[in-house]
């Protein structure tokens, strides 16, 4: 257990450092959303029908932009075998890893989200059901992503195949996702939606990370 | 304690770089792995830290196979490969002391100043040069002892006064019963090196 939290710790410390991993993501994601009201026009009920959609599909893209993040920098510098050689079991180790992307890319755009909502008239209902459903769903995303970092990781400019490789595989989280933003509106029941967002972030817990540490083996071969 | 490799292979996109090797190596022996360019130096060593698998044959320690299960082998063994693993917004004495808590023990006072690393330990990575990254990485070897040091090209961008400084730790190490398997163009010249000849495939020597 300690050197995952180790692990966990060195990666948090050094997108602290770094910087940009946060910002970017951050303001891409602000940025990103605050254009679709400039694009469609400031009509309130146009903004509250697309805003579930729109705050996901900002989401998900912003995720994308620091998956490659997630080994490359290790896979270069030869950190990375060390770490498969080390005591934590490779599959531990990726999931280290991802908990860590989690952590520094995926947790502030969740954390801003609910300015962002307001911002396009969301209802509070829809607000509370869309942070519930982005702290289920966007595990996946960073499960799934990871598996696509690592099968990239030895390329130069493997960002647009990871893109074109995980983006299809982000569909299922994107369409529970919104239809438990938009049931909240309508007041319906959230919970089955939520629910189904959980079963695939457990789905993914469990298939991911062996599927990303295989192909890291594969990589530093 | 000893570790044996037997009938190892090595091949490399469709090429045989070295097929049929064997050697052992018990405490306090150090095995000089020499060979031209491309003999598969690197190969042999990254095979041994189960960073590249063999097609053929296996690896024991302790008079056990490791194939099933290399988790306790790979516990008693530090690769120094080519690329350093250092963060490079990381200081020294952080990289140290993650590897320390990774890998469970260690002390890193001591490992700084054998390396005579203490005036640069709290300056960024990022600032050093080639050699004092590579006595950083070198000083991990001590920080995080462990019976056998798998070593590539350990002296690479060291100047004359740093790769004396290493040869004294490695007899060191060698004589308090550890185990060295070593891949370098030069001699380090310390008594009683075995050698392992990738281009004729013997292992001569020893005392």
């Amino acid at each position: 257990m300690k050197p995952f939290l180790t692990l966990v710790q060195r990666d948090i410390q050094l997108a602290i450092r770094q910087g940009s991993a946060l910002t970017l993501t951050l303001s891409f994601f602000v940025i990103a959303v605050t254009l679709f009201p400039l694009g469609v026009g400031p009509e309130l009920n146009i903004l509250a029908r697309i805003g579930p959609g729109v705050l996901w599909v900002g989401a998900l893209l912003s995720c994308m932009l620091t998956l490659d993040r997630i080994f490359q920098a290790d896979f270069e510098d030869g950190s990375l075998e060390q770490l498969l050689i080390g005591p934590l079991p490779a599959l531990f180790m990726v999931l280290a890893k991802i908990l860590a992307h989690w952590v520094t890319s995926v947790l502030p755009l969740i954390l801003i989200t609910p300015i962002l909502a307001i911002s396009l008239n969301m209802p509070i209902d829809g607000v509370v059901a869309m942070v519930g459903a982005l702290l289920v769903g966007t595990p996946v995303l960073s499960l799934i992503g990871g598996v696509g970092a690592a099968l990239t990781v030895a390329m130069r400019r493997g960002g647009v195949l990871l893109s074109i490789l995980v983006l299809p595989l982000y569909i299922p989280v994107l369409i529970f996702g919104v239809a438990a933003v938009e049931a909240a509106i309508a007041l319906l029941p959230v919970a089955p939606h939520i629910m189904l967002l959980g079963g695939l972030a457990l789905g993914a817990l469990v298939i991911c990370p062996v599927a990303a540490a295989a192909a890291l083996r594969l990589a530093t071969e | 304690m000893s570790l044996a490799a037997h009938d190892l292979s090595c091949i490399r996109q469709e090429r045989q770089i070295f097929s049929n090797l064997s050697f052992t190596l018990s405490k306090g022996e150090l095995l000089w792995v020499k060979g031209r360019n491309g003999a598969g130096k690197s190969s042999l060593l990254r095979i041994m830290a189960q960073l590249l698998s063999s097609p053929t044959g296996r690896i024991e320690w302790a008079g056990q196979d490791i194939s099933e299960d290399p988790s306790e082998y790979l516990q008693n063994i530090r690769y120094i490969g080519h690329q350093d693993g250092l963060k490079s917004v990381f200081t020294p004495r952080e990289n140290l002391q993650f590897w320390i808590d990774y890998l469970g023990t260690g002390a890193i006072k001591p490992a700084l100043s054998a390396l005579e690393l203490d005036a640069i330990a709290d300056s960024p990575v990022r600032i050093l040069s080639a050699g004092q990254k590579k006595r950083t990485q070198l000083a991990k070897l001590l920080a995080v002892p462990a019976p056998v040091w798998v070593l590539d090209e350990p002296v690479s961008s060291l100047d004359v006064h740093f790769i004396d400084l290493f040869r004294d730790i490695l007899k060191g190490h060698i004589a308090s019963g550890g185990m060295a398997l070593l891949a370098t163009h030069q001699d380090l010249g310390i008594a009683g090196t075995r050698i392992l000849n990738l281009d004729q495939l013997v292992v001569e020597g020893g005392e």
